[in-house]
């Protein structure tokens, strides 16, 4: 009877996942999406529960430890550790897949394509979990963010996939030793680590995307070993999301996409050590900036890592408050890869509670900028560097950037004159028309507001 | 046509829908977009299920299935929750004041 019904319950969880991504195109339809995905969750799991013939108390328990810490880490995580939070579940989701692809291998010992389907599940998921928590710790700063690298590294790591690669065909070839299981397992777990750790912060949204869609194939992969459709469906459609994600970041940074792919082998490591001449800058108080302000009628902010870091978000959310009640008409210009992630941005000032038609992509607000009194910039630096539409010697030629310089007055908020990720000089702030606001972005801000109130 | 032959020709179709459903998807909704595919891909819980479940399941097994079925269905409960409170926060314009 179950064996009749069960392909009709998958069938129907399938379209549960395509109709959650789907309903995410829109803001307004995107929570429908999470309870449709939620149905075809439940449905799913029930359906395999019935499927099942022993063990039932263990998997109950297990379902329970789960979702017991599960629901906390989702109600009490900040906004502003989404990132770590999603590097975290990358990881426990690559685990799943490993583990059950490694079970799987001592109970089947299966053979031929399931062989190498298996093999391909436990290598992207081994390596998408150690992957993963090195970036939740780059993430964290348990480590540092910056990339570490060491003489010979791309030889080293692509060393050891190809060494992995190797175990993997001989497993699938023939009847595999007894070593080469946890061979396999430990390589693939290295090269997670060597993988991410000569990856610097700035990268990350690129990086995390990519381990998106590692952990989307590896469910797959297993769902071609259990020969299990809705496996392979809800796999290809976050393998897919993530490889759509790191290709847009990819060329929001002007990289190609197959350097990334592979670890960003051989990227631009070396941060150009930055020539030190002491250029003259303008800077400004939070009156002179405020008064400056409140003459403009219209007025652009760029939130960069900076904002998140220095948790500006609800203060500009105060200061946008103010300007508007002006009459002034504030927009923010968003970098694809503002932040640590895909969209981080937006989600932080969503929190802070800006209404979403204010958050405009880069290429809505670009033709802006020339009409534009005022470019804000908060926290961001190489996105608004002009060097990358001007200067073909420069690493970051080409990048896609936010054209703030075109305003008809920029202002800086950034802490000192050191240079942004990419290690050069941001021609930004040595312009006429650039005032410097030396200072904390949420002390600085929230100077302005005050002025601002203290005004009327 | 042979199982897993059916099952490449599927992979095949659902990426490339997955392709065409996630371009859509604007921009503002990245972060969501990825914490719910996450808990779409946390669907390796039903994996978890049929290893720990399975008749033949030996005390390693069993003990592995057990250990994914933690993971995977943490990664369901927290995705699928901190998705829709991250949703919540996106609003259009200024509440209205009650």
């Amino acid at each position: 009877m179950i064996e009749n019904v069960l392909p009709a319950i998958y069938l129907l969880a399938s379209v549960g996942f395509i109709m959650a991504v789907k309903w995410m195109n829109n803001p307004a339809t995107a929570r429908r999406g999470v309870i449709i995905g939620e149905i075809g969750m439940l449905l799913a799991v029930i359906g395999t529960l019935l499927r099942v013939e022993s063990n039932f108390a263990m998997i109950f328990i297990g379902i329970g430890i789960g979702a017991a810490i599960g629901a906390p880490l989702a109600y009490l995580m900040p906004m502003t550790a989404v990132p770590q939070l999603t590097a975290l579940s990358h990881a426990f989701g690559a685990l799943a897949s490993a583990l059950i692809g490694t079970a799987e291998f001592y109970l089947r010992a299966p053979h031929g394509f399931s062989m190498a389907a298996l093999s391909l599940e436990t290598l992207l998921g081994y390596l998408t979990t150690t992957a993963s928590i090195i970036a939740f710790a780059k993430l964290q700063e348990l480590m540092p963010t910056r990339p570490l690298t060491y003489p010979g590294q791309n030889f080293v790591s692509l060393g050891v996939l190809v060494a992995a690669i190797i175990v993997g065909v001989m497993m699938v070839a023939g009847t595999p030793a007894p070593w080469m299981f946890p061979a396999f397992t430990g390589l693939s777990l290295l090269f997670g680590i060597l993988l991410v750790i000569p990856i610097g912060g700035a990268d990350m949204p690129t990086v995390i995307a990519l381990l998106n869609s590692y952990a989307g194939v590896a469910a797959a992969a297993m769902g071609f070993v259990l020969d299990n459709k809705l496996l392979i469906i809800a796999g290809a459609l976050n393998g897919s999301a993530g490889l759509i994600l790191s290709i847009i970041m990819c060329k929001a940074m002007n990289r190609s996409f197959t350097n990334v792919l592979f670890g960003a082998f051989g990227q631009l490591q070396t941060a150009v050590a930055g020539k030190t001449v002491q250029r003259p800058v303008r800077s400004a108080t939070p009156d002179e900036a405020a008064a400056i302000l409140d003459s403009a009628r219209s007025v652009i902010v760029i939130p960069g890592y900076g904002m998140a870091v220095a948790q500006a978000q609800h203060k500009i959310r105060e200061l946008y408050d103010a300007l508007t009640k002006r009459g002034i008409d504030v927009k923010f210009a968003i970098h694809p890869v503002a932040g640590r992630m895909p969209g981080h941005m937006n989600v932080l000032l969503a929190e802070a509670d800006i209404p979403y038609d204010k958050l405009l992509e880069m290429d809505e607000i670009n033709g802006d900028f020339p009409n534009t009194d005022v470019a804000l910039v908060i926290g961001a630096n190489d996105v608004v560097n002009p060097l990358a539409r001007t200067d073909k010697t420069s690493p970051i030629y080409g990048t896609p950037i936010l054209d703030a310089d075109r305003a008809r007055t920029v202002m800086v908020i950034k802490r000192s004159m050191s240079p942004g990720f990419a290690g050069i000089d941001n021609e930004l702030y040595y312009m006429n028309n650039t005032l410097m606001l030396f200072g904390d972005a949420k002390n600085f801000v929230s100077g302005i507001v005050k002025e601002l109130a203290g005004s009327h | 046509m042979q199982s897993y032959e059916f099952g490449l020709y599927v992979f095949m179709l659902a990426a490339f829908l997955g392709f065409e459903l996630v371009k859509r998807v604007s921009p503002l909704l990245h972060t969501p977009l990825m914490s719910l595919s996450n808990a779409i891909s946390a669907i390796a819980v039903v994996g978890g299920i049929l290893v720990t479940g399975d008749k033949d399941a030996t005390e390693l097994t069993r003990w592995l299935g057990f250990t994914a079925v933690v993971c995977a269905s943490l990664n369901v409960v927290a995705g699928y929750l901190i998705t829709d409170r991250m949703l919540k926060m996106f609003r259009k314009r200024e509440p209205e004041k009650k």
